[in-house]
């Protein structure tokens, strides 16, 4: 029986970790993420888990932890936002590089200075090239159910990499929301007892992790590690038509939200899309064919998926919640660029950056964006490539 | 040298003691250690710093060095306590 409960983004999280019951969680606390691990505290010292609960002293020692817990055999998780994941940084490639898959929700918050606590996407985005699956939620059901795949995926045979799991800091982790929680058994069937790869504690088969590679083979190493991600989206689709025997709920790589017959279309990520997609009906009912495209899985980026699903736009706009500073264009907007530079039929591509630090963003954007993709796909004239909005002059 | 297709995930190695086989005595540059047997009490601390297991011990009796991992790192020599003031193991000018 599916159990509906209206819960916070974070306690929807905390609740499939306990449905999953991690041999080992190494986890320090930062605001959006603390109520997660809180809560997932509370289980352990309540018996509700057998999970050894490891609290540390920096997030630095968190992933470190991890890291040694999921060599030793360990099924792994943490969870983390902002500063912390900045915090760490080495110890992420650490992590993708010995193939260990360890699963990490990211409550998106904005990076320091100024130090702010609330959501952007800045902190998963400087993360994105570190060699962690990113799976982004728009909303607490999706964090949910993203968690519990996000298992399935780290360890699959094919794969061993960590996953993280993004949602929006405070909107999504906590807003209480409406929930459809699966049942305890019917979680644990699904993501199935661990098996470990190379446990270092199998001690009748010794072995080493983490050698040193010098210039005769590194360069080898980091091409046959390149190459597992182009195994990542058939398993992360495989994973997503299972799950949706156990929940009715479907995933794609990306959702394409009435993308097939539009003129003009929309790319964000995470909760903002929601937002996006109420403003895209009102303008549908209108007669205006615009559509969004909100990618699922960010990193491996399915580029060829998401070119074929735009390129027969006439004009796009990319939503990026962070700026790259000095780089011209926010991290997605290059994402979306490069897959599709190399056809010949293309939509008009701007970029704009909306709601840093946790400034709403609120439906007059979509609108403002909407109506700005209307000039651009009559006239074929770009104003402005990229610009702020929602910022007071 | 193996190609990249013959990697194994995350690089982990899984023969014990494959160390062996690389022989980081071809690191050594200017300096060796020389033992000299006569000033040797068997405390045993050069086989305890060395980091390279390049010092042998038979029965509690401190043996030649194995200069095949020797890296010439000088950290026996610097703590030999030696016999009245004389060392046991100094450090040699390299002979190609």
């Amino acid at each position: 029986m599916t159990k509906i409960v209206a819960v916070t983004g974070n306690e929807a999280v905390a609740n499939a970790f306990r449905q999953i019951e991690p041999d080992v969680c190494a986890a320090y606390p930062i605001t959006p993420q603390t109520e997660l691990m809180q809560r997932f505290a509370a289980f352990v010292s309540n018996g509700q888990v057998r999970t050894e609960m490891i609290l540390v002293e920096s997030e630095h020692s968190a992933l470190s932890a991890c890291v040694g817990a999921a060599a030793a055999g360990g099924r792994v998780a943490t969870a983390t936002s902002s500063q912390g994941l900045a915090l760490m940084w080495e110890i992420l490639f650490i992590a993708s590089g010995l193939r260990l898959p360890i699963v990490m929700p990211v409550v998106n918050r904005a990076l320091s200075a100024p130090i702010n606590i609330h959501c952007d996407h800045s902190d998963a985005m400087g993360a994105r090239d570190s060699g962690w699956i990113q799976l982004w939620s728009e909303n607490a059901q999706e964090a949910y159910d993203n968690t519990i795949q996000a298992f399935r995926i780290a360890e699959d045979m094919n794969i061993r990499l960590p996953v993280m799991v993004c949602y929006d800091g405070f909107i999504i982790s906590h807003s209480i929301e409406r929930i459809e929680y699966l049942e305890d058994e019917i979680v644990k069937n699904f993501v199935g007892e661990y098996k470990p790869l190379y446990p270092l504690l199998d001690v009748e088969n010794p072995k080493s992790y983490g050698p040193l590679i010098l210039t005769d083979l590194y360069h080898e190493v980091r091409k046959a590690h390149s190459e597992v991600y182009k195994r990542v989206p058939k398993v992360v689709l495989e994973v997503a038509k299972e799950f949706e025997k156990i929940s009715g709920r479907k995933y794609e790589l990306f959702e394409n939200y009435r993308l097939d017959d539009a003129e003009i279309g929309i790319v964000i990520l995470n909760s903002a899309a929601g937002t996006t997609k109420d403003v895209i009906d009102e303008y549908r009912e209108r007669g205006v064919k615009v559509g969004l495209l909100k990618p699922r899985l960010y990193r491996p980026f399915p580029y060829e998926e998401v070119a074929n699903a735009l390129k027969n736009l006439k004009a796009v706009c990319v939503l990026d919640r962070a700026d790259a500073f000095g780089g011209s264009f926010g991290p997605l907007y290059l994402d979306i660029a490069a897959s599709l530079c190399n056809f010949s039929q293309k939509p008009i591509l701007i970029n704009r950056i909306y709601g840093l630090g946790g400034r709403d963003f609120m439906p007059e954007h979509a609108a403002e964006v909407i109506e700005e993709l209307k000039d651009i796909a009559q006239t074929g004239k770009i104003i402005k490539l990229k610009e702020y909005i929602g910022v007071r002059e | 040298m193996i190609g990249w297709k013959d990697i194994p995930p995350g690089m982990v190695i899984l023969e014990a003691g494959s160390a062996l086989k690389v022989k980081t005595g071809s690191w050594r540059a200017a300096y060796r250690p020389k033992w000299i047997e006569e000033n040797c009490i068997h405390c045993l601390l050069c086989w305890l710093y060395c980091p390279d297991n390049s010092v042998k011990v038979k029965n509690g009796k401190r043996e030649e060095f194995d200069y095949d991992y020797c890296k010439g790192c000088g950290i026996c020599a610097l703590e030999c306590p030696g016999k009245k003031g004389k060392k046991a193991i100094v450090m040699e000018e390299e002979v190609k």
